[in-house]
């Protein structure tokens, strides 16, 4: 009896749990319609497509919560030949009741800025809510990973303690497991970037499963940007045999050369879009699930639904740790590997 | 679509936070970590390699050590063999000498003893012979007299020599 009791008491306090993460959630997503769609006369309509695109894109501001202080007005700089550049904050788009409103000449349009008289858009520089998670995440990394190297000084000649024992096995995983196999001897030498790589996309898909957080590593100009780094870094570092391969095929009949040969230049392209949509699309793909999933309750009206989808929101958050480190596993592991297939002798044609 | 275009800033910013950051972390963070761990490796493996050597040379000694136990032990088994034989050789030597000269002493004794009896005898004989005379002699004085004086007369020297 008492176990069956105990058991029971668990449960409803499972439960309540639940209903507490729903009704914060709800108050977290449900407004988001409302700061879009302000002309729209019933605010209580959900559009779930629109409140989850909101979520994982970019924004000119920070919504964090309901309420006057819930949302961070992020700084806008623009440039413009006609203009020049403009700082200002982007609480200047926003009339008293959240409604867009030109400010100063400019316009704001689904997240993109504009002259108010030309339309034509203007080059934006703004510190847009991912550019926010972007210095957040560098700074993490950059006060975390001085913490484990200042470690290394104190702890020299002695065992790894504290913050340095818990990443000395992530950075050997990562020089033995990912590195070193695909490289090959000349390792070092690409060792921090590879470093730098990881832990930069791993800290950002992290901080990027909070409430609230940016999607950072899962926007195609954050994840463009690394693979375009990446991609420079394998051609500058391409040797002869790597671009004898490319252009001249060895060992293959003169025919078939000329067909390879714009395979390989294609091929030089695809690798880093490849790893640019991969990330992009892995860790997109887990918050659209996640915010979905949590829509159910909206989109239903029901308790019992946001309930049943609180359980697997849970199961798929853990699931999205796991791809968290995943896939700053993978972006890793191809780097290295594109960057061995370029340094590595081919003796053997 | 606006998913999947890329935005200019953030590029922009992507690129001159992660090259900076990049930069940063290699000064200040990767290298003095990576420098370490190497620094801490080869120490282990040094550290491995010399308690190889030295379980290497413990064995080799030990073995040393036995090979020179094991000699030592038979060097003082023959020894002990050596003594054990020398000691028994002295002992039948001192056996075989006191039998000897006992025996020489025996003989010794028994030559005295019979030079003695002969002695003793030779001795005897004289008496029994200078006896016999000084009786033939005193018998003969007698005889001229008296036989029957002459018996006494004998007698009493008889006696006489008794009573001597």
């Amino acid at each position: 009896m008492s176990v069956s009791s105990s058991i029971l008491r668990r449960i409803s306090i499972l439960s309540l749990l639940f209903v507490l993460l729903f009704s914060g959630a709800k108050a977290q997503e449900e407004p988001m319609p409302e700061f879009n769609d302000h002309e729209s006369t019933d605010k209580k309509e959900f559009n779930a497509s629109e409140v989850i695109l909101h979520h994982v894109m970019d924004d000119h501001i920070w919504h964090l919560f309901d309420g006057h202080y819930g949302t961070i007005y992020l700084p806008v700089i623009v440039y413009s030949s006609e203009k020049g550049l403009d700082v200002f904050s982007s609480r200047n788009f926003y009339g008293e009741h959240h409604n867009v409103v030109e400010y100063n000449g400019y316009k704001l349009e689904h997240n993109h800025i504009y002259l108010a008289d030309s339309n034509k858009a203007v080059f934006d520089l703004s510190i847009t809510k991912n550019v926010a998670m972007l210095f957040i995440n560098a700074a993490l990394l950059v006060i975390v990973f001085l913490a484990v190297a200042k470690g290394y000084k104190k702890n020299k000649g002695k065992a790894p303690s504290g913050i340095q024992s818990f990443f000395e096995p992530i950075i050997l995983f990562v020089r033995d497991e990912v590195v070193k196999p695909n490289i090959g001897h000349h390792y070092e030498k690409f060792f921090p970037y590879l470093l730098t790589l990881f832990f930069f996309i791993l800290f950002g898909n992290l901080i990027g499963l909070l409430p609230g957080a940016g999607n950072l590593t899962g926007n195609i100009a954050v994840t463009l940007s690394l693979a375009l780094l990446t991609f420079i870094i394998t051609n500058v570092n391409g040797n002869k045999a790597y671009w004898s391969h490319i252009f001249w095929t060895p060992g293959v009949p003169l025919p078939l050369r000329l067909v390879i040969l714009p395979v390989e230049i294609i091929g030089i392209f695809t690798k880093p879009i490849s790893l640019t949509i991969r990330l992009f699309v892995a860790i997109t793909a887990g918050h659209i699930v996640l915010l979905s999933l949590i829509s159910l309750a909206f989109i239903f009206g029901s308790i019992w639904v946001g309930f049943g989808s609180s359980i697997i929101v849970l199961f798929i958050s853990l699931i999205e740790l796991l791809v968290a480190g995943i896939q700053a596993y993978v972006f890793t592991l191809f780097t290295s590997l594109y960057i061995g297939m370029a340094i590595a002798d081919h003796d053997h044609h | 679509m606006e998913l999947l275009t890329p935005g200019t800033g953030l590029i922009i910013w992507q690129l001159i936070v992660f090259v900076g950051l990049f930069f940063l972390l290699s000064k200040l963070a990767w290298k003095p970590i990576i420098s370490s761990l190497k620094e801490r490796e080869t120490s282990i493996q040094e550290a491995l390699s010399t308690a190889e050597k030295a379980r290497l040379e413990m064995a080799q000694l030990k073995s040393d050590n036995e090979k020179l136990l094991k000699e030592a032990r038979e060097e003082r088994d023959v020894i002990l063999r050596q003594a054990r034989e020398a000691s028994n050789r002295l002992k039948e030597d001192a056996q075989l000498d006191a039998k000897k000269s006992a025996d020489k002493i025996i003989e010794e004794a028994r030559a005295a003893i019979n030079i003695e009896k002969q002695a003793a005898l030779k001795e005897v004989r004289t008496q029994v012979a200078l006896f016999s005379l000084e009786v033939a002699e005193k018998l003969m004085k007698k005889n001229l007299s008296d036989d029957k004086a002459q018996k006494e007369l004998v007698e009493s020297y008889v006696k006489e020599i008794k009573a001597n």
